[in-house]
């Protein structure tokens, strides 16, 4: 199908002003196969029809269509599953200890997409439930895609994606077979807070002790990252860990945060550890 | 180089399962039936790990499963059913006799990838 360049450049702009995500060349092929099924919802030819049509200020639903079908919700339970094993055995148990008082301890996972890693965090926390019996735990899921958050409220997932990831005890443990899908127990699912949230915007009410923020940055242009890091900081705890996908760094992107010293992968507000030696 | 061997009477499957692995750097061999994959893990070097199948002539994958429990191996390989059994019952009949992880088919090669991760062979 083709497609002017000036109406790959309106739907690139469309989804920065929404979400701040840059729809980078390299990845605009994904446009054709993304917006296919909203051209045949609209009864529209081409993307250059759809692309004028965006220009009227009557077509906000059509807007909001068009920015959740561009949007990557690529996910999956445990993602990089060595580095959830770090976070299961050296983050978690470093910023428990650090909270033996208060016992109580909020997670962010910021740009959630369908919710997968939200279920990865609360069924490792439910994996060492003697540990945190008496604890106040908190996991708030956000991301700028009300599709997605619909979705992960649900928690209902199809054959190929409930295995992606997910070892089949945990499967078997908490959820349960619907149709040709399986729907993550209630159980499971009252352990977290799932809410729409555009990380252009300020962060969440709370302290953060952990926050997880996993191969979202890579969708924002340097600039937005530095941006999005500085809010996400003013929501942590000042001991806080911030959690990224794997190859992705604060390194020349933010100021707030360094490198954990010890927890690879990990990020601490810059000075914390400094004030600790 | 990990080895692997895949254990279903379709060749179809095997075909796909084998270009699947060895996108993944898994040295691959194949059999037809678990009477086959019981001989081939007993005369041979066992593999790193099975992918296999429940419903195959001669000796079925749950059958197969228990004779590998029984056999006397220099080493027990990981197991992971394959399967178009997908209920509940035949995923736990499956864990009570030994197998390490379940993919119910059709799987990708995510999928597939993933399992071999989780049993700590990728």
């Amino acid at each position: 199908m083709d497609m002017s360049p000036l109406a790959a450049g309106a739907f690139s702009k469309l989804l920065e002003r929404a979400t701040g995500q840059e729809l980078l060349a390299a990845r605009r092929w994904r446009i054709e196969t993304a917006l296919g099924p909203v051209l045949k919802a609209e009864g529209l030819d081409s993307l250059d029809q759809l692309a004028t049509r965006l220009g009227r200020a009557e077509e906000g639903r059509l807007i909001q269509d068009v920015v959740e079908a561009l949007l990557n919700h690529e996910t999956s339970f445990f993602r990089d599953i060595a580095a959830f094993r770090s976070f299961a055995d050296e983050a978690l148990p470093a910023i428990a200890e650090r909270r033996i008082d208060t016992r109580r301890l909020r997670i962010w996972s910021a740009g959630c997409s369908t919710g997968q890693e939200a279920y990865s965090l609360a069924i490792q926390l439910h994996r060492a439930t003697e540990r945190w019996q008496d604890w106040d735990v908190s996991i708030l899921a956000t991301d700028v895609s009300p599709q997605a958050i619909s979705r992960a409220r649900e928690g209902l997932y199809g054959q190929l994606e409930i295995q992606r990831g997910l070892p089949i005890g945990d499967m078997l443990g908490w959820f349960e077979p619907e149709a040709e899908s399986w729907r993550a127990k209630m159980e499971l699912r009252r352990t977290i807070a799932f809410a729409v949230h555009n990380l252009m915007e300020a962060a969440p009410a709370g302290r953060f002790d952990i926050v997880l923020c996993r191969n979202v940055l890579l969708y924002f242009p340097i600039a937005t990252r530095r941006s999005v890091l500085d809010r996400i900081a003013q929501s942590m705890a000042p001991d806080g860990l911030l959690f990224l996908g794997a190859g992705e760094t604060v390194l020349g992107q933010s100021d707030a945060f360094e490198a954990d010293r010890e927890l690879r992968g990990f990020y601490r507000l810059k000075g914390w550890q400094a004030a600790q030696d | 180089m990990k080895t692997c061997l895949v254990v279903d009477d379709s060749k179809v499957i095997r075909k796909v399962a084998r270009h699947i692995l060895e996108a993944l750097d898994f040295t691959v061999a194949e059999a037809g039936d678990g009477q086959e994959a019981l001989t081939h893990c007993t005369t041979m070097v066992p593999p790193d790990v099975i992918l296999l199948d429940w419903n195959m002539p001669v000796m079925s994958g749950i059958e197969f499963l228990r004779a590998l429990g029984e056999a006397e191996l220099p080493r027990r390989p990981k197991v992971v059913f394959c399967t178009t059994e997908n209920g509940s019952a035949h995923i736990r009949a499956a864990i009570e006799a030994g197998a390490d992880e379940y993919v119910m088919k059709p799987f990708d090669r995510d999928t597939i990838e993933s399992k071999l991760q989780i049993v700590g062979v990728a």
